[in-house]
């Protein structure tokens, strides 16, 4: 049988490191492996000791992209094992300053790491040259969102001023107002976003996926829910352990999570997307539809208008958020620390991540747990690529490499997160 | 007239969370320029593309952690003209090296199934441990505008102006009222290194260290006003032991004061 080996050294425009290995013989897929050789850093180790306290300015250097939904698990866990519910003001500070995570994470993937796949461009520095405009448009719209976060967080990346049981130091209103006008600048980027990215060419892949995200009474999810799948799932987030569960596979420093009994799973803003299309606002579901995406969206290369619409509404969502604000009279509940597990799980920009905790009478870790999206998604990366690559297969060689990494990208996948390292090998025999 | 080529610029990743390299994409005003004035030559986060080295700057994030990262440490070194670490990792080893005051076998056996799979080192170090590093740029992200000074003090050939005082420094150019003196919150800042902008005690709480230590630092002195403000000794060596742990000043303040 004819054989070829396809090599490719570093899966790039991915946060982190890993490598992807995929072995061919004649016109059948006989491996695929998704090798993340990221070094391990121990978090959930060293976090045993600390004080409860600690855990969002610990959690958070996970990763520099999505510190923020780290920051937002952390002190949900520890509220939920403390006995505390942050309402008012402070939780729509909290919904608020995601929106800016999600902002800046999205145009982040979307324009600078996405993009450029769907265009031809090898990094978005080359787009610019041919697309100036688009390329600002993305970096604007991301800068958007950073200055959310660093007006709420003091800073972009590792924000200081989240804390268990609210903030440090919370914003008046005057100093909120103006992010309003941004806004309402970034609302306008992001319809055009929304219609240019579903202009982009997409290769046809659908498949019958179980998506699992995070479901609110009445919003969109962000920090609250129960976890629920489009196959039956809806569970508690304390439930978590008792449905999921991690693997140690050889080739990888990422652990591999699957649903008990029943297999990979999908998580992120398509999951999000199929399971709340309900609770997004009425003009992002226009414009969905007017785009040709009503829901279920079954082809993971579209996962680029999905974040374009999270996008849109994330910048609505903060505009009200930060038209119905007011000052509360304390920055934090206060905390009286106890012996107990607490448990947590947000919407990081690309999927449920999940914190476990247990926790002294003076409040000092004894037991962390945590799945970042990227770990759960990783089986499902492996899977799509086993059902892409049969039909694609008298490609030029060259082209399937980077139609691999496409697919791998599609789950904007963080390996600093999951822990890190990707480099692709396709090997043909 | 010949037009002078382009330096090429190359960044790197060791074991870290990729905020640092990061930062270089969050600026989003400067960046389309920096394109035009640089070869983005091996950017993995940013770019597929490759050009082979040398490179003429090479910006290394991170601390080596595995023994396949500390042979490829001298690989980077070799193919650099001009080295320079970014953050609390490459400068000081980072969060993971908390590992270093433990025993790593125990930390496998934590967090993963199968530990056998699993290559690391006991500890985990700086870059300048490994090899010779041009200038250091500090914290727990770097700062931005930082980040910018340095490049572009590289693009002219001069020194970049990055001082080395205390975070106490910049409390008192932006006009903060000091939270130890005024409010009683224990604060890193006396000995920690500039270049945040001060941005706790803005917003209400005591420095907890980022940028690590300052120059000629008196952390034995800080830790005395600290015991005077009622802070327990574990909770002393906690606050010195966390995203600069290694760092010498901060490590062996936490060995003082870890007497259990």
């Amino acid at each position: 049988m004819k054989t070829k080996v396809i090599k490719v050294d570093y899966l790039a425009r991915v946060e982190g490191e890993g490598a992807l290995y995929v072995k061919i013989k004649g016109d059948q897929v006989m491996d695929v492996r998704l090798k993340i050789f990221e070094p391990p850093r121990f978090f959930e180790a060293f976090l045993r000791g600390r004080n409860f306290a600690e855990a969002p300015d610990i959690t958070a250097r996970i990763c520099g992209i999505c510190p923020i939904a780290y920051q937002m698990s952390a002190v949900h866990a520890m509220e939920d094992a403390f006995g505390i519910k942050v309402e008012g003001p402070i939780r729509a500070l909290r919904r608020l300053i995601y929106c800016g995570e999600w902002i800046e994470s999205h145009a982040l993937h979307v324009y600078l790491l996405h993009a450029p796949d769907f265009l031809g461009y090898e990094d978005a520095i080359q787009m610019a040259r041919d697309h100036p405009d688009i390329v600002q448009r993305g970096l604007q719209l991301k800068k958007v969102g950073n200055e959310i976060v660093r007006l709420l967080g003091g800073r972009e990346i590792h924000p200081i001023n989240v804390r268990v049981g609210g903030f440090y130091r919370v914003p008046t209103k005057r100093e909120l107002i103006p992010l309003m006008e941004q806004l309402h600048w970034a609302r306008e980027a992001a319809l055009e976003t929304v219609r240019w990215a579903a202009a982009l060419p997409f290769p046809e892949f659908e498949r019958d996926y179980e998506f699992v995200a995070l479901r609110h009474p009445t919003e969109y999810p962000f920090n609250e829910g129960r976890l629920v799948s489009n196959k039956g799932l809806d569970i508690a987030v304390s439930e978590y352990d008792d449905h999921f569960v991690e693997e140690h596979v050889s080739y990888s420093n990422a652990l591999h999570s699957t649903i008990k009994n029943r297999g990979p799973y999908f998580v992120g803003p398509l999951a999000r997307y199929n399971l709340n299309f309900d609770r997004l606002s009425p003009l992002v579901r226009e414009l969905a539809c007017d785009v040709g995406l009503h829901p279920p969206c079954t082809n993971p290369f579209k996962s680029i208008i999905v974040r374009s619409l999270e996008i849109l509404y994330a910048c609505d969502e903060a505009l009200r958020l930060i038209a119905e604000y007011e000052m509360p009279d304390k920055p934090a509940v206060e905390i009286q620390p106890r012996a107990a597990t607490g448990y947590g799980c947000t919407e990081a920009p690309r999927g449920i991540l999940y914190h476990r905790y247990r926790l002294g009478d003076d409040g000092t870790i004894l037991d962390a747990k945590i799945v970042p999206p990227t770990s759960q998604n990783q089986k499902m990366i492996e899977s799509d690529l086993w059902h892409f690559l049969p039909s694609r297969l008298d490609m030029p060689h060259d082209q399937l490499v980077w139609h691999c990494e496409q697919a791998v990208r599609n789950y904007d996948p963080c390996i600093s997160c999951a822990t890190h390292f990707i480099k692709l090998h396709i090997e043909r025999e | 007239m010949v037009r002078k080529r382009r330096p090429k610029l190359a960044v790197w990743k060791f074991a870290s969370c990729d905020g640092c390299q990061l930062t270089l994409l969050d600026c989003e005003d400067e960046l389309l320029r920096l394109a035009g004035q640089v070869q983005i030559s091996y950017f993995p986060e940013a770019s597929r593309a490759i050009v082979r080295g040398p490179y003429d700057l090479s910006l290394v994030e991170g601390s080596i952690t595995t023994p396949h990262d500390a042979e490829r440490i001298h690989q980077v070194r070799r193919a650099s003209k001009v080295l320079i670490t970014i953050g609390a990792c490459a400068t000081a080893g980072g969060i993971q090296a908390l590992r270093n005051f433990k025993d790593v076998r125990e930390f496998l056996s934590i967090v993963y199934a199968t530990p056998e799979y699993i290559q690391t080192l006991n500890k985990s170090t700086p870059i300048a441990d490994h090899v010779f590093v041009d200038f250091e740029l500090r914290g727990c992200p770097i700062n931005k505008h930082q980040l910018i000074e340095v490049i572009s003090a590289f693009l002219h050939g001069r020194k970049p102006n990055t001082p080395p005082h205390s975070v106490c420094m910049e409390c008192k150019r932006r006009d903060i009222v000091c939270v130890m003196v005024a409010h009683g919150t224990p604060c890193l800042g006396p000995v920690t290194h500039a270049g945040c902008g001060a941005i706790c005690p803005a917003y209400h709480r005591g420095c907890y260290g980022c940028f690590g230590p300052k120059e000629t630092p008196n952390t034995n002195s800080l830790s005395a006003r600290w015991s005077h403000l009622g802070v327990k000794e574990q909770d002393i060596v906690r606050a010195f032991r966390s995203f600069n742990a290694y760092a010498e000043p901060f490590r062996k303040e936490g060995e003082a004061h870890d007497r259990a």
